[in-house]
């Protein structure tokens, strides 16, 4: 049996209403669930990006990468590996200010984990932290016992180490 | 007013310039080549209807008596003539009732653009009445879809609509335009759309790969030709013919292949599939290459794929890139227009021929003669067959006909046992499998082809699926001539239980109506056959009638389609019984 693992899918894409609901529908359609989902803009003007996370096998990340490449306003679409990517999340932790004076521990946690502070009010403080996901688990696991007012943490977002070149297949468009 | 008179006032007052977003549809029609559109009116697209009452000398609206019979009649008018299909329906449940001819477009690559009204885009996300979320619910059956909220979208929009569902592997596309944007006025000008940046519809061959298909092709000692639809939708006819017979190649076809070579050419061994010919299910689990032109190895072509066609080298020939390795592992990958690939593949084909492989098929043919062709042709026992009848439309249409089939036992046997001369002549529901078809796919062939006899030959389950366009051929006077094959039984379903449900018929058996009353209700002649004696004059009464035609043939209840691969079986265990 292929071995099933993480691959970030990324796509290229025009700003057109609707393109979300077609491209999950891929993975509907192959009982295939997403495991994080990023749509932001990219380094071109008017052009999107889908950063999807999925574990599956690699046969069935190529399938999948097919289907969304024939979406019409699809530019392109390739897959990577976690080697091939430079890749983090990003996570808020919002907690009670009296812990900071309550609990000597969370000082020094806040100050191991290199976690960024965003706001802080008399009730509460907010947290950010970005980084691998199990950074950001071992995080949450330190909180947890002293209590966490609200948690979320973002998609993915990937770079690749290699090329994905776009910006060339844009440009032999209008010659 | 013309378009181009529209255009010339246009720039000399550019008051008379405005038109309505309803206006502008008919023009984008007319100039992407439209003469004939099947729908149905309804409240959220009664402008455009309003406006099609107008240009009703150019554009000829056919009304059929259900929203999923104005597609299949597009389908049945794209297959036969190579161009878009057009289907019309209002919001709500007019644009629901599309979704089964849209899937069926979408699996069988046909191109096809259907207009549907919308509510107000103010009462979009309202429930207002017959508000459907249409683009939503159409997003897995299209190539493209796209809702118009404004009138000066309408142009660019439909003629994007028309160039996609085209170009490259064809497709279906769905446009919806909200009322408020049909009754908007707008400048109107048209450009045909000529490409789509982050769209690649035709993908070019590398030379490399032809070279080594060329290679393969030319070493091989027991090559395979297995071509699909893409033969036809790429035109490709003549260059499939020219390396067949360059190379001596034996060629099976799909069932959507069915008829880019004349069935009784010496290398046309037949079909390939689940019911398929004995000979090429076999031989591809013996032959040394297997070229692959425009097909997509479905599930129902290969049967159990680890042991499809291991032995051979697969050369697959496809446009479209997300087929490549999708079931079958292509050794050579040809990706591009299976024409132009042809074309350039040719030259480098070396002339020979395979008599003792050719043999090979011959020596199974005679096995599946004797065992189940001559049975099912020219029987011995008293009930009439299916296969029968199609023989006689066979000499009665000097195989010149076009035959669109439903789906199911009769589906099986009439792309079996039909024959053909000219391409674009067996129009049936392959990927989809949509029962109900057959009736208006076969109003559109007739409307896409006038010149050709369009028979339809349908079982007596999926005729009643859309029987309620007999209304549609009695209004339009469009002269098909309709078959039903008569078991009282939902056949293949039916056949199934025998062999895998222990004979248990569960809801497969049917108390039918009388037909031949239900077709004289609609004042077409009909005609009932129960009895071999007088099949043949029936079918030439029918081939000879320059009307619409009626014809029932009571078959025998309980026939079974062999051979079979059954599901999940290798190809090569294929039985003859």
């Amino acid at each position: 049996m292929e071995e099933k693992q993480n691959f970030t899918i990324s796509v290229y894409t025009e700003n057109k209403l609707g393109l979300l609901n077609r491209i999950s529908g891929i993975f509907l359609k192959r009982h295939i669930s997403i495991s994080s989902l990023n749509v932001s803009g990219s380094e071109i003007e008017g052009v999107m990006r889908f950063v999807i996370v999925v574990h599956t096998t690699e046969t069935w990340v190529k399938r999948i990468v097919g289907q969304i490449e024939k979406q019409i306003e699809v530019i392109r679409a390739y897959y990577h590996t976690d080697e091939e990517t430079i890749f983090q999340e990003t996570a808020l932790f919002k907690i009670a200010s009296s812990l900071l004076f309550e609990e000597r521990q969370i000082q020094n946690i806040i100050k191991e984990s290199h976690a960024e502070i965003v706001t802080v009010s008399p009730e509460f403080f907010v947290l950010s932290k970005s980084g691998r996901r199990d950074e950001i688990e071992a995080l949450y696991d330190r909180f947890k016992p002293y209590g966490i007012m609200q948690f979320v943490r973002s998609g993915r977002i990937s770079v690749t180490k290699g090329q994905m070149p776009v910006t060339t297949i844009l440009k032999e468009f209008q010659h | 007013m013309e378009l181009k008179t529209l255009k010339k006032e246009g720039k000399a007052t550019p008051t008379r310039l405005k038109i309505t977003g309803a206006e502008a549809v008919m023009h984008c029609l007319l100039a992407e080549g439209v003469d004939t559109i099947y729908g149905y009116p309804g409240g959220a697209i009664m402008p455009i209807y309003d406006e099609l009452y107008k240009f009703r000398d150019k554009l000829h609206h056919v009304l059929t008596r259900h929203e999923q019979g104005a597609t299949h009649a597009a389908q049945g008018y794209a297959r036969v003539s190579g161009r878009v299909g057009v289907a019309m329906a209002t919001s709500g449940p007019g644009a629901t009732n599309l979704v089964t001819g849209l899937a069926d477009a979408q699996i069988d690559s046909t191109p096809m653009v259907c207009i549907t009204g919308q509510v107000p885009r103010h009462l979009l996300g309202s429930d207002a009445f017959q508000e459907t979320d249409i683009v939503g619910i159409s997003t897995p059956v299209t190539k493209w879809n796209y809702q118009i909220t404004h009138a000066e979208e309408i142009p660019e929009i439909i003629a994007k609509a028309f160039f996609i569902a085209r170009s490259g592997r064809p497709g279906p596309v769905l446009i919806d335009i909200t009322k408020n944007a049909q009754f908007e006025e707008m400048d109107f000008s048209y450009d045909k759309c000529t490409g789509i940046r982050s769209y690649k519809p035709v993908p070019k061959a590398d030379d490399f790969c032809l070279g080594e298909a060329a290679k393969a092709i030319n070493q091989a000692k027991k090559p395979l030709i297995v071509w699909g639809q893409g033969i036809i939708l790429g035109h490709a006819e003549n260059e499939l013919k020219a390396l067949v017979e360059k190379a001596g190649i034996p060629a099976a076809w799909t069932i959507l292949g069915a008829s880019a070579l004349p069935s009784e050419h010496p290398l046309n061994v037949g079909m390939v599939g689940m019911h398929g010919n004995y000979g090429p299910n076999v031989l591809t689990n013996e032959c040394d290459v297997l070229i692959a032109l425009g097909m997509r190895f479905d599930d129902r072509v290969t049967g159990n794929l680890d042991t499809y066609a291991k032995q051979a080298k697969v050369l697959h020939f496809e446009i479209d890139p997300a087929e490549i390795d999708k079931n079958v592992k292509a050794d050579v990958a040809v990706l591009g227009d299976v024409k132009e690939s042809l074309e350039r593949l040719l030259p480098m084909i070396d002339k020979n021929e395979h008599k003792e492989w050719l043999g090979a098929f011959h020596e199974k043919y005679e096995e599946e003669f004797k065992q189940v062709i001559k049975n099912d042709l020219h029987p011995e026992k008293t009930g009439l067959t299916m296969g029968e009848v199609i023989e006689e439309i066979n000499k009665a249409s000097g195989q010149e006909a076009v035959i669109v089939s439903d789906v199911g036992q009769h589906q099986m046997i009439a792309c079996r046992y039909a024959k053909f001369k000219a391409s674009k002549s067996n129009i049936t529901s392959g990927g989809l499998g949509t029962m109900g078809f057959a009736l208006p796919a076969a109003i559109g062939a007739k409307m896409g082809a006038p010149d050709r006899d369009v028979v339809a030959v349908i079982g007596d389950g999926g005729y009643q699926m859309t029987i309620q366009e007999l209304g549609t051929i009695f209004q339009t006077g469009v002269p098909v001539k309709i078959v039903v094959l008569n078991n009282n039984f939902l056949g293949m379903v039916r056949q199934w239980q025998q062999l895998f449900f222990d004979k248990r018929y569960a809801s497969t058996e049917l108390t039918n109506p009388d037909f031949v009353t239900i077709a004289k209700g609609y004042h077409i002649e009909a005609r009932r056959v129960s009895e071999r004696g007088d099949l043949k004059a029936a079918v030439e009464d029918m081939m000879a009638s320059k009307e619409a035609f009626f014809l029932e043939v009571c078959v025998e209840k309980e026939d079974n389609v062999f051979p079979m691969v059954p599901s999940g079986a290798s190809v090569s265990d294929i039985r003859l019984s």
